[in-house]
């Protein structure tokens, strides 16, 4: 079987060595283009290697058509990174999605992470069908069931074995009803999920209380948990999250801090203010991750970062987490 | 009950261009129920488009006729005489009543003047809901009564996505969240234990995703002559 080569892995990927190993893992995010022009996912790739362990590829994120997570994937792995293809179950069945799967894993992708995707509404084509054969909680099933059974969704067996890959699903702290998010990351648990990386935390009394949950449920000892951050751009970054993203919480206290960041800077020197607001988006999002450290039952962060590359490396350096570990 | 709602008068006035003696037939259940194709809306409807024609210079001449069940043989049966008297037959029913029409009186021309929206109820005055998908499994026991095929716009078997907060669906805030539902009548019912179990992809083939749809009762079949 095809465990033999994943070294008593359960796929073998970078991640799961890093995490495995006991290490605080650091995965970064990169949205594929708009168009089907490698370069960019290339330029990007560089502002990333070496300052994350592993790297999402969001599927068609928003719903906005883009080069498929599964191909900008390869691009990654051509590139000497490694790839966490985002699936989502709005776009795709369950035949789809185990053909993308048996693909991904023919072309060197180790690692999956479960979605439901965002409603079609949000996107650049409200008009289309959506899919939702299977939730994102079923996929996990799907995924785990090739790697460990061998087997297709069907039961069919797989000749040879199935493709292994690292399974991960997201959980939302901020979503509601919040009594039911942890008890919903034990399913994703109980499904088969190895990592789960959260929303964007900007409310760390409100993650705190989660991870609380999780911990008291021993759901850390089952799952590696990776804290979604993201330095913020702008104050308008800050309020449009805040008001305008279903399923997030942005604390006041943000807001005010990138305000405050440019409270002496003139409204014409508009260069002059994004300078102040990437700093201080930075310094904020480094502070975050400093005390999402300290919450028991984390393992890592995932820093999302989407088409504002260049702050990964800052960022993982600011909060002491490079050089990224090598495990063999 | 089925709930369907009249379409604009425009598409309707379109339909009918190339028709001179149109009957308009409503239906008696559902849509009488839901204020789109009763009796009183064919009336309305029929004397609009009176004017509407007559005002383009061509006038339609537009009778009514309303049955009980436009969706059974034995309702429509008898209008089949009536029916050799016009080139066109707008129905009011929904798109059942409209196909059993079309069905019934293959060489007449049946024509749609509701959009069928979906199954549900009232919820107060003015306004309906969807409440069922027809997938053929119900499994209401499993989600205290609240269905996530039909009221989750992502249908979700396993809880809510992300996307919910403040008691709505992130794809409207009129819309509330179907998860949130569960949640709250498992809670009161003191049963969210069920809500733990993790539910396998669903057997779709009960759907519409298995081909149309087909019951055969034999227990009711009459005896072959």
């Amino acid at each position: 079987m095809s465990n033999i080569s994943t070294n008593g892995y359960k796929a073998g990927s970078n991640l799961e060595r890093v995490l495995t190993k006991g290490y605080f893992a650091v995965t970064g995010e990169l949205g594929p283009p708009k168009s089907q022009d490698a370069e960019v996912i290339r330029k990007k790739a560089a502002l990333l290697k070496g300052a994350v362990d592993a790297i999402n590829l969001t599927d068609n994120q928003t719903a906005i058509v883009r080069m498929s997570s599964i191909a900008a994937g390869v691009l990654l792995v051509r590139e000497g990174l490694e790839p966490i293809i985002q699936m989502t179950c709005r776009d795709r069945n369950r035949l789809a999605m185990q053909a993308d799967l048996l693909g991904a894993c023919a072309l060197g992708i180790k690692n999956v992470l479960c979605l439901t995707g965002d409603h079609q509404s949000f996107g650049n084509h409200p008009f289309a069908k959506n899919v939702h054969d299977v939730d994102s909680l079923q996929l996990v099933q799907i995924v785990k069931g090739l790697r460990d059974e061998g087997k297709f969704q069907c039961g069919e067996e797989i000749k040879g074995g199935g493709p292994r890959f690292f399974i991960g699903a997201a959980a939302n702290p901020f979503g509601d009803p919040f009594e039911f998010r942890p008890y919903r990351l034990a399913k994703k648990v109980a499904a088969g999920a190895d990592f789960i990386q959260t929303q964007l935390i900007y409310d760390i009394p409100r993650f705190r209380e989660f991870m609380k949950r999780v911990v008291d449920l021993g759901l850390h000892e089952k799952v590696k948990i990776l804290a979604g951050v993201g330095p913020l751009k702008s104050s308008g970054a800050a309020k449009y999250m805040r008001d305008q993203v279903p399923g997030m919480i942005v604390a006041n206290e943000y807001v005010e801090r990138m305000d405050a960041a440019v409270a002496n800077i003139p409204k014409e020197d508009k260069k002059g203010r994004a300078a102040a607001w990437r700093d201080a988006g930075i310094k904020l999002c480094i502070e975050q991750i400093q005390q999402i450290r300290e919450i028991p039952g984390v393992a890592g962060i995932h820093i999302m970062a989407i088409e504002w590359e260049e702050a990964v490396r800052p960022l993982v350096e600011g909060a002491g987490l490079l050089p990224r570990p090598v495990v063999d | 009950m089925i709930v369907a709602e009249q379409k604009p008068l425009a598409e309707i006035k379109e339909m009918l261009e190339d028709y001179r003696k149109v009957l308009v037939v409503g239906c008696g259940t559902c849509v009488t129920v839901c204020l789109a194709g009763g009796e009183k809306e064919v009336g309305i409807l029929a004397s609009a488009l009176r004017m509407a024609t007559k005002l383009n210079g061509h006038g339609v001449a537009m009778d009514e006729v309303t049955v009980q069940r436009q969706c059974e043989w034995e309702y429509i049966d008898p209008l089949r005489e009536r029916l050799m008297n016009y080139d066109a037959i707008l129905s009011l029913g929904c798109g059942v009543g409209v196909q059993t029409l079309a069905e019934r009186f293959p060489g007449k021309r049946v024509l749609p003047g509701l959009n069928t929206k979906f199954m549900g109820l009232p919820t107060e005055q003015g306004i309906w809901e969807e409440r069922c998908q027809a997938c053929g499994d119900c499994i209401l026991d499993l989600t205290g009564g609240i269905c996530p095929i039909a009221r989750c716009s992502k249908q979700l078997l396993n809880g809510p996505c992300g996307g919910s907060q403040n008691s709505k669906c992130e794809v409207s805030k009129e819309t509330p969240c179907a998860w949130q539902l569960i949640w709250e009548r498992m809670s009161s019912l003191g049963m969210l234990d069920r809500l733990m179990q993790v539910q396998p992809p669903k057997d779709w083939r009960t759907s519409r995703d298995g081909g149309p749809r087909r019951i055969i009762r034999d227990d009711l079949r009459l005896p072959e002559e």
